[in-house]
């Protein structure tokens, strides 16, 4: 659940939930400067977060002491790494509310996508008839919304490409939102799954699942959740959740890249064949054919990303011992106040929600006279880090009908100074560029 | 502050003030050219005159390097053989793949006029896309010309 942050005007600002000083000690990259001795001002970890010291031990903790390949030969380094990589799937999925095999490691939110995508396809023709239960084919539906990042657009528009099925979609509203007043008639008997962000990583939005998911059980369709930009930075329940998927990035919080999770429940995962073929993934394989492990393994062909895999469980104690709800409660003060900053300066739109009710921490806007490029260079020269861009969803910046915004995104580390020195930033840039607080170009 | 280094005067009036902006009739060949890691669009025109280019003529949307570049490279093509525009191109690469070395940039002088002025975008990798955008879609556009003006010899295809 959201809450609003309200704050007399002009008043001191309200103490941050999470001691920012205390954290901003925890990670090493935040003590180097950029751009000839300024300080770093990091304002995109909503494309990638910085990594606090005890992922970066953990990880080199793996290879200095146990360092071997989980899950074959039966030597003691062997023995102890498949421990240790068990371990950590055990505490990423109680960080989720999942038990651990339900936990599928995949290289990031993409690789998970995909690998639903392409089993969905590949159950159409899998010989073995348990793996055909969720097959989709001609006359099946499959149902994004405008407000997806290509990772979770492009793998159904390319399922649909393969199978025939038909993609559709959920439209947005001008302030931000999904548009569900199609909802039962977008998603229906022929709809086999629905696939939606339950944070925007451009807009912001907090998406209401809920309903979504209600409709979902009563067509009969699968749900999956993709929360690279939820888990992150709330609360996530998958007991609660209502959802068959959820997929999520390590390395967009605090982990290291190159580890993804798809959570399943278990029937659903246990009832699809396999993506990725290969090593660790087998049962029993002769020349004439071979049968698969049941899931997890059955998702985890070939040697995993171990030392990834022990960096996420570091980086979700990390998490842990913050507390998501005292991290999405420092968002939500810190978006409503990066709200407030951005709304005193003439010329800049926020594309998204106004507001903080049912809205993260990702803050896209535009400057007007000044394109987004030009907006980060000058943000960039002052040690202002922010993304530029389209943010990989292209329909959304379309749907908004502005060619490109700069979107800054918080984390633990983010204080208030941070947001003061973006509002400077960008009155810099409108200096610079001659627009804006009454000069003209 | 480094910006100024990027920004030169010279780029802030090509983009403020573009020269030969809008799409015009004849052309032989049209491209639509995007940078897709940030959006930027152009879409652009060629017109022979034998193997001149009789006219280039473009419209598009970006940041500032991007629309500056294109109008400055419009002065330096405008009028000239296709041969020699594109050989002005490659010297606009070397001058991207410069890395902000000033030594290259003064032995270019002649050659890129006004667009000399864009050494400080190769200083920013990712920049480098913006500034070139224009000048491969001239490339493209000039060849797709050329083959079609030497098969259809009246003229090419008229709008």
């Amino acid at each position: 659940m959201t809450q609003t942050v309200s704050r007399p005007a002009g008043a001191q600002q309200a103490p941050l939930p999470l001691d920012v000083e205390a954290i901003r000690a925890d990670f090493p990259i935040l003590t180097r400067t950029v751009r000839d001795g300024k300080r770093l001002v990091y304002l995109d970890s909503g494309a990638t977060s910085q990594k606090p010291r005890s992922v970066l031990d953990a990880e080199r903790d793996f290879y200095e002491t146990c360092n071997a390949a989980p899950h074959r030969g039966a030597h003691q380094l062997a023995e102890e790494a498949t421990g240790r990589y068990e371990a950590a799937r055990a505490t990423i999925g109680a960080f989720i509310g999942a038990p651990a095999e339900e936990v599928v490691f995949t290289r990031n939110s993409t690789e998970a996508i995909n690998l639903v995508a392409y089993a969905l396809s590949n159950a159409a023709t899998a010989k073995e008839p348990a793996f055909r239960r969720y097959a989709v084919g001609q006359g099946d539906e499959i149902v994004v919304t405008e407000m997806e990042h290509h990772a979770n657009l492009v793998p159904w528009q390319q399922l649909c490409e393969r199978t025939g099925a038909t993609l559709r979609w959920l439209g947005l509203t001008d302030d931000g939102r999904l548009d569900l007043s199609d909802l039962g008639t977008v998603v229906n008997e022929r709809t086999k799954l629905v696939a939606v962000t339950q944070q925007s990583n451009i807009l912001g939005t907090i998406n209401p699942l809920g309903e979504i998911s209600a409709r979902a059980r009563e067509v009969g369709a699968l749900l999956l959740v993709d929360g690279a930009q939820s888990v992150p930075h709330q609360p996530v329940d998958v007991t609660t959740l209502g959802a068959d998927f959820l997929v999520f990035s390590g390395h967009k919080m605090l982990g290291p890249t190159g580890v993804g999770v798809l959570w399943g429940r278990y029937e659903v995962l246990d009832a699809l064949p396999p993506f990725l073929t290969g090593g660790s993934m087998i049962e029993v394989v002769r020349m004439e054919g071979s049968t698969f492990m049941p899931p997890p393994q059955r998702f985890e062909a070939g040697v995993p990303m171990t030392a990834q895999v022990i960096g996420l469980a570091a980086a979700v104690e990390y998490l842990q011992r913050l507390g998501m709800d005292r991290v999405q409660a420092h968002e939500e003060a810190l978006t409503g106040y990066a709200l407030e900053k951005l709304a005193g300066i003439p010329g800049v739109t926020v594309i998204g929600p106004p507001d903080t009710v049912a809205r993260g921490g990702a803050v896209s806007f535009t400057v007007e006279g000044i394109h987004p490029h030009d907006v980060g260079q000058v943000l960039d020269d002052l040690g202002v880090e922010v993304r530029v861009g389209h943010h990989c969803a292209w329909p959304v910046v379309r749907r908004y009908g502005v060619p490109a915004t700069t979107r800054a995104t918080f984390y633990v580390h983010t204080g208030y100074d941070d947001i003061d020195a973006l509002a400077d930033g960008i009155r810099e840039a409108q200096r610079f560029f001659g627009v804006g607080q009454g000069e003209v170009s | 502050m480094q910006l100024q280094s990027m920004y030169q005067e010279i780029i802030l009036d090509h983009y403020r003030n573009p020269h030969g902006r809008g799409l015009r009739e004849p052309f032989e060949a049209e491209v639509h050219h995007v940078n897709p890691t940030c959006g930027d669009e152009v879409t652009l025109r060629v017109h022979l005159d034998g193997d001149t280019l009789a006219d280039v003529s473009y419209e598009g949307m970006g940041c500032s390097i991007s629309q500056a570049s294109v109008s400055a490279m419009y002065e330096l093509v405008i009028g000239k053989p296709v041969d020699e525009a594109l050989a002005t191109g490659e010297h606009f690469m070397t001058l991207m793949q410069s890395k902000g070395d000033a030594s290259v940039a003064e032995k270019l002088e002649d050659e890129l006029e006004d667009a000399v002025a864009f050494a400080g975008v190769s200083k920013y990798p990712a920049r480098i896309k913006c500034a070139l955008m224009s000048w491969m879609a001239l490339k493209d556009a000039s060849a797709r010309a050329l083959s079609a003006t030497s098969t259809t010899p009246a003229g090419g295809q008229q709008a």
